[in-house]
């Protein structure tokens, strides 16, 4: 059978086609119009002037900072407490069918609903959250009107939202560990805490570095939750690049608003596929 | 074995403390707040109303001349057409780059792959479809979701494909099947389950999706579901009932989905991000 004929290249080119128009040639372009001052009137070529501004002004270079830390305690966040709790939902216990769809159900939720509604749960002074704390003495937090505090509470929201994907992954990799191993050790007189470290951890680096690099990257280019909570505020606090992007094109500044999608663009080629290669090199070993 | 079976049962309890307390009671914040009225509401409490205040959603469905019909009705075209393109678009290059490994399909691969990491280039793409008239039209943004969602959706027919033996089509050629009979009277049906998954995941991403209808497909009367939610957000900042019945008439189609399609929706998502 010839495989040239059979599978011919015509199949592939309508989704090749689009992509590369509608992907590809925009995202290669957008190399070209971040050197520029663009705006409605027209793009003109500036050099670097773009990005000179992005890291001098502070307004914006500090969306660098905050999706920096955003993705790397978001990717943290889920990793850990994704483990703890898919280790969790795979014991014995016997609702775990009933908690695993719990625990999902916030993935299906759109992430603006999600803004909202912890909002309003952390209100500084009627919100649930701050109430539950005054139990204990500890409420009259402003967890997102506090500019020290606001990114690391929407970290959180973050982390609710996403912990579900991460909890299904885990699940599915545990799960998938053959069960000789742990019968096996069992016989060896091995402890909960010796299977963990020597069976489960490391027979379930696939399905972490799966969740390391998607969490990485998701919240690197991260912008839902962000404005639909903070909008970016108070003051520049929460700002990331991706808020940027949106607040200098609604403003009309194109051309910066380019820059800021290149860098966003030049963080994840530089951080995430390094990042990958190495996960997929240890998998390996 | 006692011991431990005390232990379980204690993990029952706690598990499910700790589950109605983080994801259970903000869907409940939201239902009862739907159903308070305006004085009760604002207050950000999570008792029970004293009242059960229907005429909210009826409110929420009025403002602003039915704007929230004419989302759903935008939503529900959108990832609709999107999905017809992407299943017919998905399914034929995932095929062709599972069945071949000449250097154009593996340019094409690792274009598609790196469309799963590298964030659009939003400006330019504006550019381009004012460039091509395509700006603010329903094409524009069907275009844009699916170009999105391609290469999630690519990869997903690819590993499907991939157990998919190819005997089935040596025999069809033998018999002397066309290329595109081939296609779509053997492969395409066989793709059923991962059609299944891709139809779901998509759905619920391309509904829930804020961000591409907002710089791709903007004005009043193309306003989505999720754009709606974003600007009633100012509209009821001061009636939080309204803005929790907007809210919760937003999450009813994915609670609904969710309740039918639980199982399939869990192993899709399964199957797709451990395969990224």
């Amino acid at each position: 059978m010839d495989k040239k004929k059979t599978y011919s290249i015509w199949f592939l080119m309508p989704a090749l086609v689009i992509f590369v128009i509608f992907y590809i040639i925009p995202t290669v372009s957008s190399l070209y119009y971040s050197l520029t001052i663009w705006s409605i009137d027209g793009a003109e070529f500036c050099g670097l002037d773009n990005f000179r501004m992005f890291f001098s002004e502070n307004s914006l270079s500090i969306g660098i900072k905050n999706t920096l830390i955003f993705s790397v305690l978001t990717c943290l966040i889920k990793v850990i407490l994704g483990f703890v709790i898919a280790l969790f939902l795979t014991s014995g216990i016997r609702t775990k069918n009933l908690l695993r769809s719990i625990v999902f159900f916030p993935n299906l939720i759109s992430t603006v609903a999600v803004g909202i509604t912890f909002k309003a749960l952390l209100h500084p002074t009627k919100g649930l959250f701050n109430r539950f704390l005054d139990l204990f003495g500890a409420g009259g937090t402003d967890w997102l009107g506090n500019a020290d505090l606001a990114l690391y509470s929407v970290i959180g929201v973050d982390g609710w939202k996403g912990l579900s994907v991460a909890v299904v992954i885990f699940i599915a990799g545990i799960i998938s560990v053959d069960k000789t191993y742990y019968e096996a050790a069992e016989i060896d007189g091995a402890s909960w805490l010796q299977r963990l470290r020597y069976i489960t951890l490391p027979l379930t680096r696939g399905s972490r570095n799966s969740i390391i690099i998607l969490s990485f990257i998701g919240g690197l280019r991260h912008f839902e939750l962000i404005w639909s909570m903070t909008g970016g505020g108070p003051g520049f606090a929460t700002d990331v690049l991706a808020s940027i992007i949106y607040k200098q094109y609604a403003d009309g500044f194109y051309g910066l608003s380019t820059a800021g999608n290149v860098i966003m663009l030049v963080l994840i080629a530089c951080l995430a596929f390094p990042l990958q290669a190495f996960l997929r090199r240890r998998e390996v070993d | 074995m006692k011991k431990r079976r005390i232990v379980l049962w204690i993990g029952d309890i706690i598990g499910c403390i700790t589950a109605f307390c983080v994801f259970i009671i903000p869907f409940l914040f939201m239902l009862v707040n739907a159903l308070k009225d305006r004085k009760a509401a604002n207050k950000l409490s999570i008792s029970l109303p004293e009242e059960f205040m229907w005429e909210n959603f009826w409110e929420v469905i009025q403002t602003r001349n039915f704007q929230i019909l004419t989302a759903f009705k935008n939503s529900a075209l959108i990832t609709l057409a999107s999905l017809v393109v992407l299943i017919f678009l998905g399914s034929m290059a995932g095929y062709v780059i599972q069945r071949r490994s000449d250097r154009v399909v593996k340019i094409a691969n690792i274009c598609i792959m790196i469309g799963l990491m590298l964030p659009p280039a939003i400006l330019p793409t504006i550019k381009l479809l004012q460039l091509t008239h395509l700006y603010k039209t329903f094409a524009s943004i069907v275009i844009m979701e699916a170009v999105m969602e391609l290469p999630f959706t690519i990869m997903l027919y690819r590993g499907f494909i991939s157990t998919i033996p190819n005997e089935l089509e040596e025999a069809a050629c033998i018999d002397g099947c066309s290329r595109w009979g081939m296609f779509s009277k053997i492969i395409f049906p066989l793709l059923k389950p991962i059609t299944a998954t891709v139809i779901i995941l998509n759905a619920v991403t391309i509904f829930n999706d804020f961000s591409t209808p907002l710089y791709f497909y903007p004005g009043a009367d193309n306003a989505t579901v999720q754009l709606t939610l974003y600007n009633f957000i100012g509209q009821f900042s001061s009636s939080y009932n309204l803005l929790f019945a907007d809210v919760v008439l937003i999450v009813l189609p994915m609670l609904v989905l969710f309740i039918i399609f639980n199982r399939r929706i869990v192993s899709g998502m399964v199957a797709g991000s451990v395969k990224g």
